[in-house]
């Protein structure tokens, strides 16, 4: 082979990059783009995982069998995502018990939005339509991301999801047309996982460290900002449709702009929770581990019986 | 790699009969009846597949993107391999 | 309405009902990401079953009732679940054995109930047989998994079975409700259920290296609706919508 220095090496990558012309796990790739794209897959997939407990939370109480199975289903999903999001990340050297124990110590971080607790029924609602429309908005763009082992993950998780959002619009539609109780769950849902939605598109534009080189990386393909405006734009009519309110009083359409302006994010808020200060936080981060630490027994046990069973088949 | 962890398998699936199985990602299984079952609940919830291999990852001989142009490159110089390299005049049909 | 019919119907039902809300209640907590998501699949199966099932037993009752209405509007007393199904999941070992003595009853009943006479029943038992051969290869495995495997967890899967023992025997529980139904050809003879679930049970436990207790002491009670104390907390929590907001469609 011959002898290509790293300038040459990163410049022909940037040129494949704007060829749109994927990237595939032994291809040659900058260390930056390496750590980069295993902090945002692995923080996808503990995302997925840590998004199973949230909902998981209401499963043994689903108000009826289809509701039950639903909802099983749906949390199925998430970890098949995480599963697959893992998976992703494998092909780039990461290792998934070691991107498990970065998420255990606190090191690798995961959605703020599941730092928050489910207190109804309703939450089910609210989480499906609010929290997976946001993430589909999120994850669409990255169907299209130059790193091929993730953009093709991200099609499947768009594929499966779609039956996510549908099922927690359908659940807030049931209870915003229900009795007084069933209409005032469904509010009380809205006002609290309005906010920490679109806190899930992350930090304003211009406060947001890693967009511009994961732009050009085509790693990112719209910005926070962008993506929040998109949910929005989206969410607002279909509130309106059910007879629900958003808990913004500085929601307006702006006819010049064709886009609706929301009111102040509450940064402050959204920065406790990513540093660990959520009411949840270490609820679902100890968990977490628990689950890890109880399946140690089981885990050892299998590798013995694989290594018992490969010894007697060659002896 | 952790020792305590079970390897990686690659998963294969044939999504139809007339297909080939198709790689679609990878888990982690103690062994290959194991790999199986869990790419049967992983990879075909939406009855994806009706047929599924598994390869331990380790087991998987890849080629070097590197050594590319020495190993794919020859073959674009032999247009003559392909069907549309030869006139056929006007008239004549199925060939 | 034919009270035994009915009565049939809601044991089956009720067993697939009630394995499958203890089952999920490991969403979100396996050993491996993997056996989560294998886990479910087992609950959404059975959870599938207790909706047909309960909803045959609704319309042979004839009250306007629906399937939901049974399975969360009844009270303790009414369900008529094995014993072995309510038993808390204990850790991943104690579940899978549960699971595994299960499974291997549930197997040769849902092979013999194709050719129920009800049609419903042998339609029902057929998609679910399906079901029900791959979750018993899949407890089988890991019942053989954990027995060979390390120290530990042979320990603590003998302990399971020591502990899960005692609830096996009703599994083959009979009264009059059984012998109306097999009258009328709802259901199939099954005088060898015991010989071909010891036989099936055996083999697997050799295999696991585990040993059947010698302590032969029998519960049951649960197809009489004398249940344990762990089933009125499934109860409350599975029920608590249904009771709190009573007449609501959700």
């Amino acid at each position: 082979m011959k002898e290509v220095n790293i300038t040459e090496l990163e410049r022909m990558f940037q040129e494949k990059i704007d060829q749109d012309i994927k990237i595939e796990p032994k291809d040659w790739m900058p260390d930056d783009y390496r750590e980069t794209l295993i902090r945002q897959i692995s923080q996808h997939a503990h995302s997925e995982i840590v998004g199973m407990l949230p909902e998981g939370n209401w499963i043994t109480r689903a108000p009826n069998l289809r509701r039950k199975a639903v909802l099983l289903a749906k949390v199925q999903d998430e970890a098949g995502h995480g599963l697959y999001l893992y998976s992703a990340a494998e092909t780039l050297g990461a290792d998934r018990e070691d991107t498990i124990d970065d998420l255990h110590s606190g090191k690798a971080k995961y959605s703020s939005i599941f730092n928050y607790p489910t207190l109804t029924w309703a939450d089910m609602g609210a989480i499906g339509w609010l929290v997976d429309g946001a993430a589909i908005m999120n994850q669409v763009p990255i169907c299209r991301c130059s790193y091929g082992p993730y953009a093709r993950a991200m099609v499947r998780v768009c594929k499966e999801e779609s039956f996510h959002q549908r099922q927690g619009f359908e659940i807030m539609m049931t209870l915003a047309k229900g009795s007084p109780e069933q209409k005032a769950m469904a509010q009380d849902a809205l006002n609290r996982f309005w906010w920490p939605a679109l806190m899930m598109f992350g930090p304003s534009d211009g406060e947001s460290k890693h967009t511009a080189q994961s732009m050009k990386w085509k790693i990112k393909r719209s910005t926070n900002d962008e993506l929040r405006q998109q949910f929005v734009d989206v969410t607002v009519p279909q509130a309106e449709m059910i007879g629900l309110t958003l808990p913004d009083a500085d929601l307006s359409f702006n006819e010049a702009t064709g886009h609706y302006e929301y009111g102040e994010i509450n940064w402050a808020e959204f920065w406790e929770v990513v540093k660990g200060n959520g009411p949840c936080n270490k609820d679902r981060i100890d968990t977490r581990r628990k689950a890890k630490e109880e399946g140690q027994w089981v885990r050892e046990a299998a590798t013995a019986f694989a290594q018992k069973r490969a010894a007697r088949k060659s002896a | 790699m952790s020792s305590k962890e079970w390897p990686l398998w690659e998963v294969f699936i044939r999504s139809k009969q007339g297909l080939n199985h198709k790689h679609v990602g990878s888990l982690r299984a103690a062994d290959a009846e194991m790999a199986l079952e869990n790419a049967r609940d992983v990879y075909t919830r939406r009855s994806e597949g009706i047929s599924i291999w598994v390869v331990e990852s380790n087991n998987v001989f890849a080629s070097d993107p590197s050594e590319s142009q020495e190993f794919f490159e020859p073959a674009d110089s032999k247009i003559y391999r392909h069907p549309t390299f030869y006139d056929v005049p006007d008239g004549i049909s199925h060939m | 309405m034919n009270q035994a019919h009915v009565e049939f119907v809601l044991r089956i039902a009720d067993d697939s009902l009630i394995l499958g809300h203890r089952l999920s209640e490991w969403c979100g907590h396996g050993p491996v990401l993997e056996e989560d998501i294998a886990m479910t699949n087992i609950a959404l199966d059975l959870i599938g079953q207790a909706t047909s099932l309960l909803n045959h037993a609704a319309t042979l009752q004839g009250e306007g009732k629906t399937g939901d209405d049974l399975a969360f509007l009844r009270f303790d007393r009414e369900y008529r679940n094995l014993l072995l199904v309510e038993q808390p999941n204990g850790d991943f070992g104690m579940t899978m054995m549960r699971q595994f003595l299960f499974d291997a009853y549930r197997t040769i009943l849902f092979e013999r109930m194709q050719s129920s006479s009800d049609e419903m029943i042998a339609a029902i038992a057929e998609k679910s047989l399906k079901e029900t051969k791959y979750h018993l290869k899949h407890s089988s495995e890991w019942v053989i998994r954990l027995g060979d495997g390390t120290e530990e967890s042979h320990a603590r899967i003998q302990e399971s079975l020591n502990t899960l023992w005692r609830y096996a025997n009703e599994l083959f529980y009979t009264d009059a409700v059984d012998d109306e139904m097999r009258n009328a050809g709802i259901l199939p003879d099954l005088s060898d259920l015991r010989q071909q679930w010891e036989n099936t049970v055996n083999h697997v436990f050799q295999e696991a290296t585990l040993t059947i207790p010698s302590n032969n002491w029998k519960q049951e009670g649960g197809r009489k609706g004398m249940h344990s104390e762990h089933l009125g907390y499934i109860l409350a929590e599975m029920q608590y919508m249904q009771r709190a907001y009573p007449n609501m469609e959700w």
